[in-house]
């Protein structure tokens, strides 16, 4: 059953061209079930949002696709993601390459107590970078994509914690640009700066498509709305119950003509 | 005044009391030893006694800079030997180890701390003794016991607050480490280490602390001879050991420095709790 539904899924990302594809996942925290059954296919070059309400298991679905989830105890993925095609949760998978490819910001940004060159720097030297001038350029090319290089370009070696809080969630952007990733996955990446910083972050989201694929989750659905591409809105209908995927689909007709009663409810303020 | 009142202001003044018995009892300590101990200064030179190697109290000759380096050097190599270990140990126990493994490394690490000095010393005797004798010569009691002896002594000191400074580190350095596809080596290495380094510097120094200040286990396994050791496995008299050994015979001049002795060993404890309030002042 398990391999036919695999083998279904690659068949269906072979159609799609998508970047990332899951099928039919499930995901526990111990006995308790999480998420069911979502499936949804990511596009590639575009941002896709994840919206609804707390507790709704967005955050949750966002770590899955990266296997962060990993690192806490006794969670558990059922189903299928793939990445260009291929499961992410396949034995043989290098999760460490996959976090490499599939990189993450957080809602809190959480630059290390390090200098900004040496919160850049990091990334390219784990993975084994020694050269000093490949570095230099690194740090300057990062932090020139996620548009902070002009701000901080004569105080590379002042501590990042000393920034603003706009400025170091840009930082951690920068410092994820470093290694080179497909993916972006941002969770609530502004929910803890003020409006001007989030525009700052949104021009550069917009920026950056180009290039990556991104996935944002936020609670902010103007943001939602003004950002992304596409928008997934999950729902558990109950806290004790699994949350779904209730509705997938280009960003404008999910907030102008969702399909589903309560995707409108939804955007329209009812609850959440 | 009403009767709650007054029962406030009574608990009030009983903690306190309590509060005040720690400066009142190192006053008095302070006090009595420098009393004691402070007429060795006058009579031998303060200079003399700290930096002299002389040391034969029927000579009426007090140099104690034998065992000042004594001390220091027992501590230092217990510290090179006991340190990474209790770091190492807390690093297992915060980063690596599954809860049911913690559950059963992290009682046997506190239970170290518990065991009595004295029976630090049996088992140095019995088991270390004899295992350093065979193996690198001499009588087994010398230097490099000690170094084992207290490096065992220190490690649950230097451990459980090295765990608790690495526990600090918050969760989302790890997050971000590991979401740029860093390996939990590389983590722990490189971000929480370095971001705890000022906790584990604070252990260290209160397990130099301690070590320095151990007397009884020292005492039984060092072979206490007032000369600087030529080896590894040389006997080495430290200040704690010497003074318990001298104590209980000395009179007059030769009592008077094992006071004064005691007033350096002071001084250095002083010297290092300045130097843990230091480090931990720089944290915050």
């Amino acid at each position: 059953m398990a391999e036919a539904v695999h083998a279904d899924a690659i068949q269906a990302n072979m159609l799609s061209g998508d970047k990332i594809d899951v099928h039919d996942l499930d995901f526990y925290y111990g006995d308790f079930k999480a998420l069911e059954d979502v499936t949804v296919g990511i596009k590639r070059n575009a941002i896709t949002a994840f919206i609804g309400p707390s507790g709704c298991g967005k955050s949750t679905f966002l770590r899955s696709l990266n296997r962060m989830n990993d690192l806490i105890d006794g969670t558990r993925v059922e189903g299928t993601v793939l990445l260009d095609g291929k499961d992410i949760y396949a034995e043989d998978v290098d999760v460490v390459d996959l976090r490499r490819r599939v990189g993450m910001i957080f809602q809190q940004a959480n630059p290390f107590p390090l200098s900004i060159y040496e919160n850049i720097a990091y990334g390219p030297r784990i993975h084994g970078l020694r050269n000093k001038a490949e570095l230099d350029t690194i740090v300057e090319d990062s932090l020139t994509k996620a548009n902070l290089w002009k701000e901080v370009k004569d105080k590379l070696g002042q501590p990042g914690t000393d920034l603003s809080g706009g400025q170091q969630q840009r930082l951690c952007i920068a410092r994820v640009l470093a290694v080179n990733p497909e993916v972006l996955l941002m969770d609530e990446p502004c929910s803890a700066i003020d409006p001007t910083s989030t525009q700052k972050i949104e021009d550069l989201m917009d920026k950056l498509k180009d290039n990556f694929t991104i996935v944002i989750v936020t609670h902010n659905m103007q943001q939602a709305a003004r950002v992304s591409d596409y928008t997934a809105f999950f729902l558990a209908e109950d806290t004790n119950l699994p949350a779904k995927l209730i509705e997938y689909d280009m960003t404008d007709i999910v907030f102008t003509n969702p399909t589903d009663k309560r995707t409108e409810n939804y955007i329209t303020g009812r609850f959440g | 005044m009403n009767f709650l009142k007054w029962r406030e202001r009574a608990l009030e003044s009983v903690f306190l009391i309590c509060a005040l018995t720690a400066i009142v009892g190192v006053l008095l300590v302070f006090i009595f030893v420098t009393i004691k101990g402070f007429p060795i200064f006058e009579k031998v030179g303060v200079l003399k006694f700290l930096f002299s190697l002389d040391w034969s109290p029927s000579d009426n000759q007090f140099g104690i800079l034998t065992f000042i380096i004594g001390s220091f050097l027992v501590t230092a190599g217990a510290l090179a030997l006991g340190a990474p270990m209790a770091i190492m140990t807390a690093i297992f126990l915060s980063e690596i180890a599954p809860k049911r493994v913690q559950k059963l490394v992290r009682p046997a690490v506190e239970l170290l701390a518990g065991i009595p000095s004295v029976v630090y010393g049996f088992f140095g005797i019995l088991i270390i003794v004899p295992v350093v004798r065979t193996l690198f010569g001499g009588s087994g009691l010398g230097l490099l016991t000690g170094w084992i002896i207290l490096a065992i002594m220190i490690l649950p000191t230097i451990a459980t607050i090295s765990e608790d400074a690495i526990r600090a580190v918050p969760k989302s350095f790890r997050e971000a480490s590991f979401g740029m596809g860093a390996t939990r080596w590389q983590t722990i290495w490189r971000v929480v280490l370095p971001a705890a380094k000022n906790g584990l510097i604070g252990a260290t120094i209160l397990g130099m602390g301690r070590a320095i200040g151990e007397t009884m286990a020292v005492l039984m396994v060092l072979g206490n001879a007032p000369i600087i050791p030529k080896s590894l496995v040389g006997p080495v008299g430290a200040l704690t050991s010497i003074i318990a050994l001298n104590m209980s015979y000395a009179s007059g001049d030769h009592q008077t420095a094992l006071f004064g002795m005691g007033i350096v060993l002071f001084m250095i404890s002083f010297f290092f709790v300045a130097l843990i309030r230091f480090v931990s002042r720089k944290r915050s």
